[in-house]
Protein backbone atom coordinates (compact mmCIF):
# COMPACT_ATOMS: atom_id res chain seq x y z
CA UNK A 1 0.00 0.00 0.00
CA UNK A 2 1.26 3.37 -0.98
CA UNK A 3 2.27 5.26 2.41
CA UNK A 4 0.26 8.31 1.34
CA UNK A 5 -2.75 6.76 0.63
CA UNK A 6 -2.43 4.77 4.20
CA UNK A 7 -4.99 6.11 7.10
CA UNK A 8 -4.13 3.89 9.66
CA UNK A 9 -0.68 1.35 10.29
CA UNK A 10 -0.73 -0.93 12.85
CA UNK A 11 2.44 -3.17 13.18
CA UNK A 12 3.11 -5.67 15.74
CA UNK A 13 1.12 -4.10 18.18
CA UNK A 14 1.25 -5.49 22.00
CA UNK A 15 -0.51 -4.47 25.14
CA UNK A 16 -2.24 -6.35 27.93
CA UNK A 17 -3.22 -5.47 31.17
CA UNK A 18 -2.02 -7.52 34.26
CA UNK A 19 -1.11 -11.06 32.65
CA UNK A 20 -3.98 -10.50 30.19
CA UNK A 21 -3.19 -10.18 26.80
CA UNK A 22 -5.87 -7.83 25.01
CA UNK A 23 -4.10 -7.08 21.83
CA UNK A 24 -1.52 -9.85 20.60
CA UNK A 25 1.21 -8.56 17.64
CA UNK A 26 -1.41 -7.14 15.61
CA UNK A 27 -0.73 -5.63 12.24
CA UNK A 28 -3.17 -4.07 9.76
CA UNK A 29 -3.40 -1.29 7.42
CA UNK A 30 -6.42 1.07 6.44
CA UNK A 31 -6.58 2.80 3.18
CA UNK A 32 -7.81 6.20 2.77
CA UNK A 33 -11.91 5.74 1.85
CA UNK A 34 -12.22 2.57 3.30
CA UNK A 35 -14.67 1.17 5.72
CA UNK A 36 -12.88 -1.05 7.50
CA UNK A 37 -14.47 -3.30 10.41
CA UNK A 38 -12.65 -4.95 13.83
CA UNK A 39 -15.18 -8.11 14.08
CA UNK A 40 -14.98 -10.31 17.05
CA UNK A 41 -16.77 -10.90 20.51
CA UNK A 42 -16.72 -9.28 23.52
CA UNK A 43 -13.23 -9.05 25.28
CA UNK A 44 -12.03 -9.57 21.58
CA UNK A 45 -9.95 -6.57 21.82
CA UNK A 46 -11.57 -3.93 19.70
CA UNK A 47 -12.28 -1.11 21.59
CA UNK A 48 -8.93 -1.24 22.87
CA UNK A 49 -7.16 -0.95 19.59
CA UNK A 50 -10.10 2.15 18.87
CA UNK A 51 -8.86 3.18 22.03
CA UNK A 52 -5.23 2.79 20.99
CA UNK A 53 -5.91 4.46 17.53
CA UNK A 54 -6.84 8.32 19.84
CA UNK A 55 -3.51 7.92 22.08
CA UNK A 56 -6.00 6.99 24.91
CA UNK A 57 -3.86 3.75 25.32
CA UNK A 58 -0.25 3.45 25.19
CA UNK A 59 0.40 0.22 23.35
CA UNK A 60 3.62 -1.45 24.95
CA UNK A 61 5.24 -2.89 21.78
CA UNK A 62 4.23 -1.89 18.26
CA UNK A 63 4.47 1.44 16.19
CA UNK A 64 0.84 2.83 15.38
CA UNK A 65 0.86 5.40 12.69
CA UNK A 66 -2.53 7.70 12.07
CA UNK A 67 -2.86 10.03 8.74
CA UNK A 68 0.77 9.92 8.67
CA UNK A 69 1.31 10.78 12.92
CA UNK A 70 2.92 9.07 15.41
CA UNK A 71 0.37 7.58 17.97
CA UNK A 72 0.50 8.39 20.84
CA UNK A 73 3.21 10.82 21.05
CA UNK A 74 1.36 13.33 18.28
CA UNK A 75 -1.98 11.85 18.65
CA UNK A 76 -3.25 15.11 19.33
CA UNK A 77 -2.37 16.26 16.10
CA UNK A 78 -4.33 13.67 14.61
CA UNK A 79 -7.16 13.24 16.68
CA UNK A 80 -7.60 17.53 15.15
CA UNK A 81 -8.73 15.00 11.76
CA UNK A 82 -10.61 12.60 13.50
CA UNK A 83 -14.17 12.05 14.69
CA UNK A 84 -15.01 9.79 17.47
CA UNK A 85 -18.37 7.50 18.15
CA UNK A 86 -17.58 5.78 21.36
CA UNK A 87 -19.36 2.20 22.46
CA UNK A 88 -21.13 4.91 25.40
CA UNK A 89 -22.98 8.09 24.99
CA UNK A 90 -20.94 11.05 26.91
CA UNK A 91 -23.31 13.38 25.37
CA UNK A 92 -23.96 16.89 27.65
CA UNK A 93 -27.21 15.82 28.78
CA UNK A 94 -28.35 19.21 30.46
CA UNK A 95 -27.26 20.84 27.30
CA UNK A 96 -29.38 20.67 24.25
CA UNK A 97 -28.69 19.16 21.28
CA UNK A 98 -27.22 22.49 19.67
CA UNK A 99 -24.98 23.62 22.86
CA UNK A 100 -23.68 20.16 22.44
CA UNK A 101 -22.51 20.45 18.84
CA UNK A 102 -20.99 24.43 20.01
CA UNK A 103 -19.29 22.79 23.24
CA UNK A 104 -17.62 20.29 21.54
CA UNK A 105 -16.57 22.83 18.13
CA UNK A 106 -14.89 25.00 20.62
CA UNK A 107 -12.71 22.00 21.71
CA UNK A 108 -11.60 21.73 17.78
CA UNK A 109 -10.42 25.60 18.04
CA UNK A 110 -14.04 26.65 16.33
CA UNK A 111 -14.89 29.76 15.83
CA UNK A 112 -18.93 30.72 16.83
CA UNK A 113 -19.14 31.96 13.99
CA UNK A 114 -17.84 28.86 11.87
CA UNK A 115 -19.77 26.53 14.39
CA UNK A 116 -22.87 28.58 13.33
CA UNK A 117 -22.16 27.59 9.49
CA UNK A 118 -21.61 23.94 9.98
CA UNK A 119 -24.57 23.33 12.63
CA UNK A 120 -27.49 23.36 10.12
CA UNK A 121 -26.10 20.76 7.61
CA UNK A 122 -24.88 18.32 10.30
CA UNK A 123 -28.33 18.63 12.18
CA UNK A 124 -29.50 18.03 9.24
CA UNK A 125 -27.13 15.15 8.20
CA UNK A 126 -28.28 13.41 11.50
CA UNK A 127 -32.24 14.37 11.02
CA UNK A 128 -32.01 16.07 14.46
CA UNK A 129 -33.39 19.71 12.45
CA UNK A 130 -36.31 19.71 14.88
CA UNK A 131 -34.68 18.71 18.14
CA UNK A 132 -32.06 21.73 17.93
CA UNK A 133 -32.79 23.41 21.36
CA UNK A 134 -33.96 20.26 22.77
CA UNK A 135 -32.29 19.08 26.11
CA UNK A 136 -30.41 15.77 25.34
CA UNK A 137 -31.47 13.97 28.20
CA UNK A 138 -34.90 14.38 26.28
CA UNK A 139 -33.61 12.44 23.35
CA UNK A 140 -34.53 8.67 22.32
CA UNK A 141 -31.55 6.12 22.37
CA UNK A 142 -31.82 6.28 18.23
CA UNK A 143 -31.06 10.31 18.03
CA UNK A 144 -28.63 10.50 20.76
CA UNK A 145 -26.33 8.23 18.64
CA UNK A 146 -27.17 10.41 15.71
CA UNK A 147 -25.99 13.55 17.69
CA UNK A 148 -23.02 11.43 18.67
CA UNK A 149 -22.25 11.00 14.69
CA UNK A 150 -22.98 14.80 13.94
CA UNK A 151 -20.83 16.00 16.62
CA UNK A 152 -17.96 13.29 15.74
CA UNK A 153 -18.25 15.20 12.21
CA UNK A 154 -17.92 18.52 13.47
CA UNK A 155 -14.42 19.29 12.64
CA UNK A 156 -14.83 17.47 9.24
CA UNK A 157 -12.95 14.78 9.62
CA UNK A 158 -10.71 12.60 7.39
CA UNK A 159 -11.20 9.61 9.57
CA UNK A 160 -14.41 8.12 11.47
CA UNK A 161 -13.91 5.99 14.58
CA UNK A 162 -16.32 4.11 15.98
CA UNK A 163 -16.50 2.23 18.17
CA UNK A 164 -19.92 -0.45 18.32
CA UNK A 165 -21.75 2.17 16.70
CA UNK A 166 -24.99 0.63 16.77
CA UNK A 167 -25.16 -1.55 19.79
CA UNK A 168 -27.82 -1.38 21.70
CA UNK A 169 -30.24 0.11 18.88
CA UNK A 170 -33.53 -0.94 17.74
CA UNK A 171 -33.33 -2.32 14.30
CA UNK A 172 -34.79 0.85 12.83
CA UNK A 173 -32.49 3.23 14.43
CA UNK A 174 -29.72 0.68 13.87
CA UNK A 175 -30.47 0.50 9.72
CA UNK A 176 -30.67 4.55 9.56
CA UNK A 177 -27.03 4.82 11.34
CA UNK A 178 -26.13 2.49 8.91
CA UNK A 179 -27.66 4.53 5.89
CA UNK A 180 -25.60 7.34 7.14
CA UNK A 181 -22.36 5.99 7.46
CA UNK A 182 -22.98 5.22 3.59
CA UNK A 183 -23.54 8.74 2.96
CA UNK A 184 -20.18 9.30 4.63
CA UNK A 185 -18.27 6.77 2.51
CA UNK A 186 -19.56 8.07 -0.01
CA UNK A 187 -18.12 11.43 0.36
CA UNK A 188 -14.99 9.89 0.84
CA UNK A 189 -14.62 9.37 4.28
CA UNK A 190 -12.54 6.43 5.92
CA UNK A 191 -14.33 4.86 8.46
CA UNK A 192 -13.00 2.32 11.26
CA UNK A 193 -15.34 0.24 12.82
CA UNK A 194 -15.85 -2.27 15.43
CA UNK A 195 -18.81 -4.55 15.75
CA UNK A 196 -20.23 -7.82 16.67
CA UNK A 197 -22.78 -7.60 14.44
CA UNK A 198 -21.75 -9.43 11.20
CA UNK A 199 -24.85 -7.75 9.26
CA UNK A 200 -23.10 -4.74 10.05
CA UNK A 201 -19.39 -6.11 9.25
CA UNK A 202 -21.21 -7.77 5.95
CA UNK A 203 -23.22 -4.30 4.85
CA UNK A 204 -20.63 -2.01 5.64
CA UNK A 205 -17.06 -3.02 5.14
CA UNK A 206 -14.71 -3.13 2.28
CA UNK A 207 -12.78 -4.89 4.77
CA UNK A 208 -12.38 -6.21 7.93
CA UNK A 209 -10.09 -8.19 10.25
CA UNK A 210 -11.62 -10.88 12.77
CA UNK A 211 -10.69 -11.20 15.88
CA UNK A 212 -10.55 -13.29 18.81
CA UNK A 213 -8.51 -12.71 22.33
CA UNK A 214 -6.90 -9.95 20.88
CA UNK A 215 -5.41 -12.36 17.83
CA UNK A 216 -6.08 -11.25 14.33
CA UNK A 217 -7.72 -14.55 12.55
CA UNK A 218 -8.75 -13.83 9.31
CA UNK A 219 -8.45 -10.18 7.08
CA UNK A 220 -9.98 -9.80 3.88
CA UNK A 221 -13.23 -8.33 1.99
CA UNK A 222 -16.17 -10.09 3.47
CA UNK A 223 -17.50 -11.75 0.45
CA UNK A 224 -13.71 -12.85 0.14
CA UNK A 225 -13.71 -15.01 3.93
CA UNK A 226 -17.37 -15.92 3.42
CA UNK A 227 -16.33 -18.06 0.15
CA UNK A 228 -12.60 -18.62 1.56
CA UNK A 229 -13.62 -20.18 4.54
CA UNK A 230 -17.62 -21.53 3.97
CA UNK A 231 -17.79 -21.76 0.50
CA UNK A 232 -21.41 -23.60 0.10
CA UNK A 233 -24.75 -23.06 1.55
CA UNK A 234 -25.61 -23.53 5.20
CA UNK A 235 -27.95 -25.65 6.78
CA UNK A 236 -29.05 -24.67 10.15
CA UNK A 237 -31.15 -27.76 12.02
CA UNK A 238 -32.34 -26.66 15.16
CA UNK A 239 -34.52 -29.44 17.62
CA UNK A 240 -33.36 -32.64 18.32
CA UNK A 241 -30.08 -34.38 19.62
CA UNK A 242 -27.48 -31.98 17.45
CA UNK A 243 -24.64 -35.03 17.86
CA UNK A 244 -26.76 -37.32 17.36
CA UNK A 245 -27.95 -35.63 13.64
CA UNK A 246 -24.51 -34.60 12.80
CA UNK A 247 -23.46 -38.46 12.62
CA UNK A 248 -26.34 -38.98 10.29
CA UNK A 249 -25.64 -36.58 8.43
CA UNK A 250 -21.76 -36.33 8.11
CA UNK A 251 -21.29 -38.25 4.58
CA UNK A 252 -23.28 -35.70 2.51
CA UNK A 253 -21.74 -32.34 4.90
CA UNK A 254 -18.30 -30.67 3.91
CA UNK A 255 -18.26 -29.84 7.87
CA UNK A 256 -20.17 -29.56 10.58
CA UNK A 257 -20.21 -27.45 13.82
CA UNK A 258 -22.52 -27.82 16.71
CA UNK A 259 -23.28 -24.49 18.84
CA UNK A 260 -25.56 -24.66 21.64
CA UNK A 261 -28.92 -26.75 20.78
CA UNK A 262 -28.20 -25.46 16.83
CA UNK A 263 -26.21 -27.32 13.95
CA UNK A 264 -24.46 -25.99 11.22
CA UNK A 265 -24.04 -27.73 8.07
CA UNK A 266 -22.10 -26.80 5.28
CA UNK A 267 -23.22 -28.15 2.27
CA UNK A 268 -22.40 -28.10 -1.21
CA UNK A 269 -25.07 -30.29 -1.81
CA UNK A 270 -28.03 -29.37 0.45
CA UNK A 271 -30.19 -31.40 -1.10
CA UNK A 272 -28.62 -35.00 -0.01
CA UNK A 273 -28.68 -33.59 3.83
CA UNK A 274 -32.47 -32.77 3.24
CA UNK A 275 -33.00 -36.13 2.46
CA UNK A 276 -31.93 -37.47 5.48
CA UNK A 277 -34.01 -34.97 7.31
CA UNK A 278 -37.63 -35.71 5.48
CA UNK A 279 -40.30 -37.02 7.72
CA UNK A 280 -38.68 -35.46 11.09
CA UNK A 281 -41.04 -33.18 12.30
CA UNK A 282 -39.61 -32.61 15.50
CA UNK A 283 -36.59 -30.32 13.58
CA UNK A 284 -36.57 -26.83 11.94
CA UNK A 285 -34.45 -26.87 9.22
CA UNK A 286 -33.45 -23.85 7.45
CA UNK A 287 -31.21 -23.47 4.77
CA UNK A 288 -29.71 -19.68 3.57
CA UNK A 289 -26.22 -18.83 2.15
CA UNK A 290 -22.87 -18.56 3.97
CA UNK A 291 -22.48 -15.27 5.95
CA UNK A 292 -19.49 -14.01 8.63
CA UNK A 293 -21.52 -15.54 11.24
CA UNK A 294 -20.35 -18.97 9.75
CA UNK A 295 -16.60 -17.58 9.04
CA UNK A 296 -16.52 -16.18 12.67
CA UNK A 297 -18.16 -20.11 13.96
CA UNK A 298 -15.90 -22.02 11.41
CA UNK A 299 -12.50 -20.08 12.94
CA UNK A 300 -13.05 -19.92 16.38
CA UNK A 301 -15.63 -23.26 17.22
CA UNK A 302 -17.97 -20.91 18.26
CA UNK A 303 -20.65 -18.10 18.14
CA UNK A 304 -20.51 -14.58 18.12
CA UNK A 305 -23.11 -13.54 20.65
CA UNK A 306 -25.79 -11.52 18.87
CA UNK B 1 8.33 7.81 29.38
CA UNK B 2 9.10 11.37 29.36
CA UNK B 3 7.53 11.72 26.36
CA UNK B 4 4.35 9.93 27.08
CA UNK B 5 3.49 12.48 29.85
CA UNK B 6 4.67 15.29 27.70
CA UNK B 7 2.12 14.47 25.10
CA UNK B 8 -0.44 14.94 27.90
CA UNK B 9 0.96 18.54 28.90
CA UNK B 10 -1.09 21.68 28.14
CA UNK B 11 -0.48 21.39 24.01
CA UNK B 12 -0.71 25.49 24.03
CA UNK B 13 -1.62 28.80 26.28
CA UNK B 14 -5.51 28.87 25.06
CA UNK B 15 -6.97 25.46 24.24
CA UNK B 16 -7.76 25.35 28.15
CA UNK B 17 -10.65 28.08 27.49
CA UNK B 18 -13.12 25.89 25.36
CA UNK B 19 -13.26 23.87 28.86
CA UNK B 20 -13.73 26.65 30.91
CA UNK B 21 -16.59 27.98 28.72
CA UNK B 22 -18.22 24.48 28.55
CA UNK B 23 -18.16 24.60 32.46
CA UNK B 24 -19.68 28.00 32.39
CA UNK B 25 -22.42 27.36 30.38
CA UNK B 26 -23.36 24.34 32.63
CA UNK B 27 -23.13 26.85 35.36
CA UNK B 28 -25.27 29.44 33.61
CA UNK B 29 -27.95 27.03 33.67
CA UNK B 30 -28.44 26.67 37.28
CA UNK B 31 -26.53 29.76 38.63
CA UNK B 32 -28.87 31.42 41.09
CA UNK B 33 -29.16 28.31 43.34
CA UNK B 34 -25.59 27.60 43.08
CA UNK B 35 -24.96 31.21 44.34
CA UNK B 36 -26.93 31.05 47.14
CA UNK B 37 -26.23 27.48 48.22
CA UNK B 38 -23.09 28.55 47.97
CA UNK B 39 -22.88 31.82 50.11
CA UNK B 40 -25.18 30.60 52.45
CA UNK B 41 -22.66 28.83 54.71
CA UNK B 42 -19.85 31.29 54.42
CA UNK B 43 -22.80 34.20 55.85
CA UNK B 44 -23.82 32.51 58.17
CA UNK B 45 -20.87 31.68 60.03
CA UNK B 46 -19.81 35.32 59.40
CA UNK B 47 -22.96 36.57 61.14
CA UNK B 48 -23.26 33.23 63.88
CA UNK B 49 -19.43 34.24 64.91
CA UNK B 50 -18.81 37.24 64.47
CA UNK B 51 -21.26 38.84 66.41
CA UNK B 52 -21.63 36.48 68.71
CA UNK B 53 -18.18 35.81 69.03
CA UNK B 54 -17.56 39.38 68.52
CA UNK B 55 -19.06 40.35 72.04
CA UNK B 56 -17.19 38.48 74.46
CA UNK B 57 -13.46 38.71 71.82
CA UNK B 58 -13.92 42.73 71.66
CA UNK B 59 -10.99 44.06 69.62
CA UNK B 60 -8.63 42.21 67.79
CA UNK B 61 -5.41 43.08 66.18
CA UNK B 62 -6.67 46.47 66.52
CA UNK B 63 -10.06 45.67 64.83
CA UNK B 64 -13.62 44.40 65.63
CA UNK B 65 -13.44 40.72 65.57
CA UNK B 66 -16.48 40.65 62.56
CA UNK B 67 -14.29 42.31 60.05
CA UNK B 68 -11.23 40.18 61.40
CA UNK B 69 -13.17 37.09 60.76
CA UNK B 70 -14.92 38.66 57.40
CA UNK B 71 -11.08 38.61 55.36
CA UNK B 72 -10.69 34.77 57.01
CA UNK B 73 -13.56 34.21 55.78
CA UNK B 74 -13.26 35.37 52.63
CA UNK B 75 -9.89 32.98 52.29
CA UNK B 76 -12.01 30.51 53.83
CA UNK B 77 -14.60 30.58 51.02
CA UNK B 78 -12.05 30.61 48.52
CA UNK B 79 -10.90 27.64 49.79
CA UNK B 80 -13.80 25.25 49.98
CA UNK B 81 -15.34 26.33 47.00
CA UNK B 82 -12.40 25.55 44.76
CA UNK B 83 -11.71 22.58 46.83
CA UNK B 84 -16.06 21.60 46.49
CA UNK B 85 -16.08 22.56 42.80
CA UNK B 86 -12.97 19.80 41.81
CA UNK B 87 -14.09 17.12 44.42
CA UNK B 88 -17.44 16.85 43.39
CA UNK B 89 -18.18 18.56 40.19
CA UNK B 90 -14.82 17.93 38.50
CA UNK B 91 -14.77 14.14 39.65
CA UNK B 92 -17.67 13.35 38.25
CA UNK B 93 -16.70 15.35 34.85
CA UNK B 94 -13.77 13.16 35.09
CA UNK B 95 -15.71 9.79 36.00
CA UNK B 96 -19.13 9.06 35.60
CA UNK B 97 -20.31 11.58 33.59
CA UNK B 98 -17.79 10.83 30.67
CA UNK B 99 -17.27 14.35 29.85
CA UNK B 100 -13.61 14.67 30.09
CA UNK B 101 -13.64 11.49 27.75
CA UNK B 102 -15.44 13.16 25.28
CA UNK B 103 -13.15 16.15 25.76
CA UNK B 104 -9.86 13.66 24.98
CA UNK B 105 -11.65 12.49 21.23
CA UNK B 106 -10.96 16.27 20.17
CA UNK B 107 -7.30 17.79 19.90
CA UNK B 108 -7.18 18.97 23.70
CA UNK B 109 -4.73 17.24 25.94
CA UNK B 110 -5.14 16.02 29.42
CA UNK B 111 -3.36 18.95 30.35
CA UNK B 112 -5.56 21.54 28.42
CA UNK B 113 -8.77 19.75 30.74
CA UNK B 114 -6.84 20.03 33.79
CA UNK B 115 -6.09 23.80 33.45
CA UNK B 116 -9.53 24.73 32.23
CA UNK B 117 -10.76 23.00 34.97
CA UNK B 118 -8.30 24.58 37.80
CA UNK B 119 -9.21 27.98 36.18
CA UNK B 120 -12.61 26.94 36.65
CA UNK B 121 -12.69 26.73 39.97
CA UNK B 122 -10.58 29.50 40.61
CA UNK B 123 -13.21 31.35 39.02
CA UNK B 124 -16.17 30.11 41.15
CA UNK B 125 -13.59 31.13 44.60
CA UNK B 126 -13.40 34.68 42.73
CA UNK B 127 -17.32 34.62 42.78
CA UNK B 128 -17.60 33.50 46.35
CA UNK B 129 -14.73 35.39 47.70
CA UNK B 130 -16.12 38.34 46.12
CA UNK B 131 -19.53 38.19 47.03
CA UNK B 132 -19.39 37.90 51.26
CA UNK B 133 -16.45 40.87 50.72
CA UNK B 134 -19.18 42.81 49.10
CA UNK B 135 -21.39 41.75 52.39
CA UNK B 136 -18.03 42.79 54.56
CA UNK B 137 -18.40 46.06 52.63
CA UNK B 138 -22.27 46.75 52.97
CA UNK B 139 -22.00 46.46 56.53
CA UNK B 140 -18.90 48.66 56.94
CA UNK B 141 -16.63 45.73 58.10
CA UNK B 142 -13.99 46.58 54.74
CA UNK B 143 -14.18 49.38 52.60
CA UNK B 144 -14.94 48.56 48.68
CA UNK B 145 -11.66 49.32 47.48
CA UNK B 146 -9.91 46.48 49.38
CA UNK B 147 -12.42 43.99 48.26
CA UNK B 148 -11.08 44.98 44.83
CA UNK B 149 -7.81 44.07 46.31
CA UNK B 150 -8.08 41.04 47.70
CA UNK B 151 -9.45 39.68 44.30
CA UNK B 152 -6.07 38.09 42.96
CA UNK B 153 -5.46 36.89 46.33
CA UNK B 154 -8.81 35.08 46.46
CA UNK B 155 -7.92 33.67 42.86
CA UNK B 156 -4.57 32.46 43.78
CA UNK B 157 -6.34 30.71 46.60
CA UNK B 158 -9.05 29.03 44.56
CA UNK B 159 -6.34 27.82 41.93
CA UNK B 160 -4.46 26.46 44.94
CA UNK B 161 -6.93 24.83 46.33
CA UNK B 162 -8.63 23.66 43.23
CA UNK B 163 -4.91 22.08 42.44
CA UNK B 164 -4.65 20.68 45.79
CA UNK B 165 -7.82 19.14 45.12
CA UNK B 166 -7.25 17.62 41.89
CA UNK B 167 -4.27 15.51 43.26
CA UNK B 168 -7.12 13.72 45.87
CA UNK B 169 -9.75 13.12 42.62
CA UNK B 170 -6.95 11.65 40.53
CA UNK B 171 -6.42 9.21 43.45
CA UNK B 172 -9.16 8.57 45.16
CA UNK B 173 -11.13 5.48 43.48
CA UNK B 174 -15.01 7.06 44.16
CA UNK B 175 -16.65 9.80 46.31
CA UNK B 176 -16.27 7.93 49.74
CA UNK B 177 -12.26 8.91 50.01
CA UNK B 178 -12.86 12.47 49.72
CA UNK B 179 -14.04 12.97 53.25
CA UNK B 180 -10.83 11.96 54.37
CA UNK B 181 -9.48 15.15 52.75
CA UNK B 182 -11.95 17.27 54.18
CA UNK B 183 -12.12 16.49 58.04
CA UNK B 184 -7.91 15.83 58.10
CA UNK B 185 -6.75 18.05 55.84
CA UNK B 186 -9.00 21.34 55.30
CA UNK B 187 -10.81 21.98 58.71
CA UNK B 188 -7.60 21.74 60.43
CA UNK B 189 -6.51 24.11 58.17
CA UNK B 190 -8.81 26.40 59.21
CA UNK B 191 -8.04 26.62 62.61
CA UNK B 192 -4.29 26.62 62.25
CA UNK B 193 -4.06 29.26 59.40
CA UNK B 194 -5.21 32.32 61.28
CA UNK B 195 -8.40 32.32 59.82
CA UNK B 196 -10.82 32.48 62.92
CA UNK B 197 -7.87 33.77 65.29
CA UNK B 198 -4.95 34.94 65.15
CA UNK B 199 -2.23 32.15 64.77
CA UNK B 200 -0.63 34.14 67.58
CA UNK B 201 -2.26 32.11 69.97
CA UNK B 202 -1.01 28.46 69.06
CA UNK B 203 1.49 26.60 70.25
CA UNK B 204 5.03 28.90 69.37
CA UNK B 205 6.26 24.97 67.31
CA UNK B 206 2.59 24.51 65.69
CA UNK B 207 2.68 28.55 64.75
CA UNK B 208 6.12 27.36 62.58
CA UNK B 209 4.07 24.57 60.91
CA UNK B 210 0.92 26.48 60.25
CA UNK B 211 3.02 29.00 58.78
CA UNK B 212 4.04 26.84 55.92
CA UNK B 213 0.37 25.52 54.84
CA UNK B 214 -1.20 27.43 51.98
CA UNK B 215 -4.38 28.79 53.45
CA UNK B 216 -2.20 30.75 56.16
CA UNK B 217 -0.21 32.55 53.09
CA UNK B 218 -3.99 33.24 51.75
CA UNK B 219 -5.00 34.75 54.95
CA UNK B 220 -1.96 36.49 55.51
CA UNK B 221 -2.32 38.27 52.04
CA UNK B 222 -6.26 38.63 52.31
CA UNK B 223 -6.14 40.42 55.38
CA UNK B 224 -3.87 43.11 55.08
CA UNK B 225 -5.78 44.06 51.97
CA UNK B 226 -9.32 43.92 53.49
CA UNK B 227 -8.22 45.83 56.91
CA UNK B 228 -6.32 48.46 54.27
CA UNK B 229 -2.73 47.83 56.27
CA UNK B 230 0.52 47.05 54.30
CA UNK B 231 1.06 43.36 54.09
CA UNK B 232 4.66 41.62 55.60
CA UNK B 233 6.49 40.23 52.86
CA UNK B 234 3.99 39.78 50.46
CA UNK B 235 6.54 38.39 47.61
CA UNK B 236 6.96 35.17 49.86
CA UNK B 237 3.49 34.46 50.36
CA UNK B 238 2.87 34.97 46.70
CA UNK B 239 5.84 32.29 46.01
CA UNK B 240 4.47 29.93 48.44
CA UNK B 241 1.07 30.25 46.88
CA UNK B 242 2.51 29.54 43.57
CA UNK B 243 4.14 26.70 44.21
CA UNK B 244 1.15 25.57 45.90
CA UNK B 245 -1.26 26.09 42.95
CA UNK B 246 1.64 25.15 40.24
CA UNK B 247 3.46 21.36 41.46
CA UNK B 248 -0.16 19.78 42.12
CA UNK B 249 -1.10 20.54 38.80
CA UNK B 250 1.78 18.55 37.27
CA UNK B 251 1.51 15.85 39.42
CA UNK B 252 -2.29 15.27 38.99
CA UNK B 253 -1.97 15.53 35.29
CA UNK B 254 0.90 13.10 35.44
CA UNK B 255 -1.81 10.62 38.09
CA UNK B 256 -4.66 11.42 35.50
CA UNK B 257 -2.27 10.29 32.40
CA UNK B 258 -2.26 6.63 34.97
CA UNK B 259 -5.88 6.53 35.85
CA UNK B 260 -7.51 8.11 32.18
CA UNK B 261 -4.80 6.70 29.46
CA UNK B 262 -3.40 3.19 30.50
Amino acid sequence: MNMSTVTIDLAEVKKSFGDKVIVNKLSFSVARGECFGLLGPNGAGKSTIARMLLGMISPEAGKITVLNEPVPSRSRVARARIGVVPQFDNLELEFTVRENLFVFGRYFGMSARKIEAVAPSLLEFARLESKADVRVSELSGGMKRRLTLARALINDPHLLVMDEPTTGLDPHARHLIWERLRVLLARGKTILLTTHFMEEAERLCDRLCVLESGCKIAEGKPEALIHEHIGCDVIEIYGGDPYQLRELIRPYARHIEVSGETLFCYAPHPEQVRLQLRGRSDLRVLQRPPNLEDVFLRLTGRELEK
Amino acid sequence: MGEAYGAVMPANAYNWIAVWRRNFLAWRKVALPSLLGNLAEPITNLFGLGFGLGLIMGQIEGTSYIAFLAAGMVAISAMTSATFETLYAAFARMDAKRTWEAVLFTQLTLGDIVLGELVWAASKSVLAGTAIGIVAAMLGYASWTSIVCAIPTVALTGLVFASLAMVVIALAPTYDYFVFYQSLILTPMVFLCGAVFPISQLPSSVQHFAGLLPLAHSVDLIRPAMLERGADSPALHICALCIYAVLPFFVSTALFRRRLLR
